[in-house]
């Protein structure tokens, strides 16, 4: 290929390197568990030759989660989970997407609409006859996890702190999640970076459209994406690294709203995708240069630790488990298997929970037989999954470190 | 040095963090090991490494081989004719190959290898050894000499003949039993001859049509078993051994062999699908399950994009994230790449062949003239390039001497051999990925 191919072409043109392996239908998480989708490798690169702009060719597309695995085994570099969310996202165009689909890509909206009420909400949302009601008008799992709305977001919690002075600076990039559901993991993160010597800046942030990608909201997605990467570009132009605690955002920003979305030629993407880090990598950066703090206090804690899809993703082994074995005490076991399930929105859709907590189950069966007081996991959703399947309370890699620090939990 | 004006932080960003990017991988950061590659000949090396005490990294673009090949290892298979011994048969060998990577070891290394690589994975109970090859029958049913197999395939040799049945799954594609039986019995084999026939179960399986891994792990349910075996009790005669796809689980397969075994009270074996293979993943998951019990390291999706060298050493390779490098810094580099088929020589239509991430000087380059030969089989042009090495596996430069100080290569990456020619592949990359890691333990102690 010459110069000028655009990503696009160069993802869609990696099918030519498959040779037909099937290593990426062995680790496909889906086909495991259901025999209506037939694999990555079929679903994709074999199937993707008989889309021409026509009808879509075959349907069982829409049970692809879009963990990305198949992509990250797969040994010639064939961009398998990007050509179909590509191939995906045009059936969705051709057949209509469902409203459902469209409010679950925009978990913002929602948590800005219900955050003024949100003790009622979070009642309706724990109380079984308006799940059922939810499940039967829009097509949401009655048992799929949905997180509690926080009454108050982070960023009006940040923007009332005394920030400390501190020598240095990072940026921090903490998504929809972090802001709308579980701002106390803002707040420690925070203060662990914090107590690392680190100035935290918390610009306001808008949602990196991953949620609408992953649905097939290929426009909107990328206004969204564009929208995020003006706000924080500035701060990469000056050099800052940018830290994200939720990790699937992050790989959005690093990589795939230039592959899916073929935004590679926006240049304030390219200059955040330089500087973003995940938070767990970019402490054990600080670890490497013999900058970050081991003023560990034990924690006794078995502890499993599952590295989600999304964050495998990224390329840059498990920098979690590194960090978490600098806590003394601390019993770590990781784990292998390949998939919780939830795959961002995927999971709380009626026709797919079952199909959700069946590719989760081996690791729900290691949580529960590790006799685990805690798990731990980067990605948010994956978090409420593992915590809904297992009744195990499941942390984010910070919560750990934060408490190890000795620094008080938030109230 | 101080923020700028400490008030809020909204816009506030205070001083940049010196050193853009991950800083110079000195210190706690740096390994002892980085090995590039994540095949059998990648994950030896770094399992004895990390069992040394050693901190290893393994940094792989994706899953090797081993989910393509049947998990049996072959030393020397072919030489030309069939090899009965290899243990025999490789003191002229590497006379007769003093290019070839076993000329390079030894005999006396490959055997220690050999025998160290049994103990790495144990669970999955290897049998066999450098003295007698087994004749296991290959998907084609065609005989397959390998100096070691894993316990469920073992039961197939074929030395001195008998009767087989072969049970085919009518949901599995990617094995045909009558196909494997009816060459089973024109086999050439030793001491007797073989009689096969073939016996298809129905066993509904809620799909009429599933892979290997797929009917692998259905197989892990003991119901799916027991009316498994329902369905066979009855068809298979006194006196015969009783051959299956290799699909007897992915996660305890001896335990499933041993049940299926006891139930059937004969010999019970597994014989190769078409891919992908169950064996390979079982294997693959052995040997990551052994580097990691070494407190090793494996990073995959992360592919070797470029090289930090300098004064006749490597100091760090590369890989990328979204738009970033990240580097990996390390005293030690292991090569394990592959060679042409795995992608570790890349080659182009002009006929030029490039090692891929440090560039070394290939060897064994196909001499001018067709990039083909009219024979399918024949030895293909181009099937021994990769890069030469001396008997501490590092690379050779223009004049002989070591290219770099602190790299030493393993598997198909090294040149000179023809694997599937010799059928010597397995044997190569476990006593190549072996010595390697011996190399690195004598320099770093």
């Amino acid at each position: 290929m010459d110069g000028t191919a655009t990503i696009e072409e160069l993802v869609r043109g990696s099918l030519d390197r498959c040779v037909k392996c099937t290593i990426c239908e062995t680790a496909c998480p889906v086909a495991a568990v259901t025999p209506l989708f037939p694999g990555p490798k079929y679903a994709g690169p074999q199937l993707e030759r008989f889309r021409t702009g026509g009808p879509s060719p075959d349907r069982s597309l829409d049970l692809c989660s879009g963990c990305g695995i198949c992509t990250h085994v797969c040994p010639h570099g064939v961009k398998v989970a990007e050509i179909n969310a590509l191939a995906r996202a045009a059936m969705k165009a051709q057949r209509g997407v469902p409203l459902r689909d469209r409010i679950v890509a925009r978990p913002a909206t929602s948590a800005r609409l219900a955050r003024p009420v949100a003790p009622l909400a979070n009642a309706l949302l724990a109380a079984g006859w308006f799940r059922a009601l939810l499940e039967r008008s829009l097509g949401i799992h009655r048992r799929a996890p949905l997180p509690p709305f926080a009454g108050r977001s982070f960023q009006a919690w940040v923007r009332r702190r005394r920030p400390r002075a501190l020598p240095r600076a990072v940026v921090y990039f903490h998504g929809c999640s972090t802001n709308h559901f579980e701002p106390r993991l803002g707040r420690m993160t925070l203060e662990v970076l914090e107590h690392n010597g680190l100035h935290v800046a918390v610009p306001p942030q808008g949602c990196c459209g991953l949620p609408l990608q992953s649905n097939g909201l290929l426009g909107a997605a990328r206004r969204y994406v564009r929208g995020l990467a003006a706000r924080l570009a500035p701060y990469a132009r000056r050099g800052y690294p940018i830290v994200a605690t939720s990790t699937s955002c992050a790989l959005m920003l690093k990589r795939e709203a230039m592959e899916i979305l073929g935004l590679e030629d926006d240049p304030d993407l390219r200059a955040v995708s330089e500087r973003l880090y995940d938070v767990c990598e970019f402490l054990l950066l600080l670890h490497e240069r013999g900058e970050l703090r081991t003023d560990l206090r034990p924690v006794e804690l078995t502890l499993p630790y599952h590295a989600p899809c999304q964050q495998r993703g990224h390329g840059i082994g498990k920098p979690a488990l590194e960090l978490l074995s600098l806590v003394p005490g601390l019993r770590v076991v990781e784990s292998d298997v390949e998939c919780c399930g939830i795959a961002g929105t995927y999971g709380v859709k009626r026709e797919k929970y079952d199909v959700a907590m069946a590719v989760g189950e081996p690791l729900f069966r290691l949580i529960r037989d590790a006799g685990a007081d805690a798990a731990a996991c980067d990605s948010e959703t994956c978090r409420w999954q593992i915590a809904h399947a297992t009744g195990v309370p499941t942390l984010h890699p910070i919560e750990i470190l934060h408490r190890a620090y000795g620094l008080a939990p938030p109230a | 040095m101080s923020t700028s004006r400490g008030e809020g932080t909204r816009g506030r960003i205070g001083h940049r963090v010196p050193g853009r990017g991950p800083g110079p991988g000195r210190g706690r950061g740096m390994r002892d090991v980085v090995v590039i590659g994540a095949g059998v000949a990648g994950l030896a090396a770094a399992i004895r490494l990390a069992e040394a005490g050693l901190s290893v990294e393994v940094v792989a673009k994706g899953v090797g081989a081993t989910h393509l090949a049947a998990a049996v290892v072959d030393v020397l298979g072919y030489a030309p004719g069939r090899v009965d011994s290899p243990a025999e048969a490789l003191p002229a060998f590497v006379r007769d190959h003093p290019d070839h990577p076993y000329a390079r070891l030894g005999p006396e290394r490959i055997a220690e290898a050999l025998s160290w690589f049994r103990g790495r994975v144990a669970e999955l109970g290897y049998r066999g050894g450098l003295q007698r090859n087994l004749l296991l029958p290959s998907a084609l049913g065609v005989p397959r000499p390998t100096a070691l197999a894993p316990a469920t395939m073992a039961e197939g040799d074929l030395r001195g003949g008998g009767r087989i049945v072969v049970v085919g799954f009518r949901a599995l594609k990617d094995l045909h039993p009558r196909l494997l039986a009816e060459n089973l019995a024109l086999a050439d084999v030793p001491g007797g001859r073989v009689e096969a026939r073939a016996a298809e179960v129905a066993l509904d399986l809620g799909a009429a049509d599933l892979g290997a891994v797929a009917l692998a792990r259905r197989m892990e349910d003991p119901e799916v078993r027991k009316e498994l075996l329902t369905e066979l009790e009855p068809a298979v005669a006194d006196g015969e051994a009783v051959a299956f796809p290799a699909v007897l689980g992915l996660d305890d397969a001896p335990g499933i062999w041993a049940e299926l075994r006891g139930a059937l009270g004969r010999p019970v074996f597994e014989v190769p699908t078409l891919p992908p293979s169950v064996p390979g993943i079982r294997l693959f998951r052995a040997l990551r399950h052994a580097l990691r019990r070494a407190g090793g390291r494996l990073t995959m999706g992360a592919e070797v994009v470029g090289a930090e060298t300098g004064n006749g050493r490597v100091t760090a390779v590369l890989t990328r994230t979204g738009s970033r490098a990240v580097r990996h810094a390390a005293r030690w580099f292991v090569l394990a790449t592959g060679g042409v088929g795995g992608g570790g020589v890349g080659s182009d239509s002009t006929g030029a062949f490039r090692e891929r991430v440090l560039g070394l000087p290939l060897r064994f380059l196909p001499p001018e003239g067709p990039p083909f030969l009219p024979g399918y089989l024949g030895a293909h042009p181009a099937a021994r390039v990769g890069v030469a090495v001396d008997e501490r596996m590092r690379p050779l430069g223009p004049d002989d001497a070591p290219a770099l100080e602190n790299v030493v290569a393993a598997g198909a990456t090294i040149g000179g051999a023809e694997p599937w020619r010799e059928k010597s592949g397995e044997g190569i990359s476990i006593a190549t990925g072996y010595a390697a890691a011996g190399t690195v333990l004598a320099e770093v102690g």
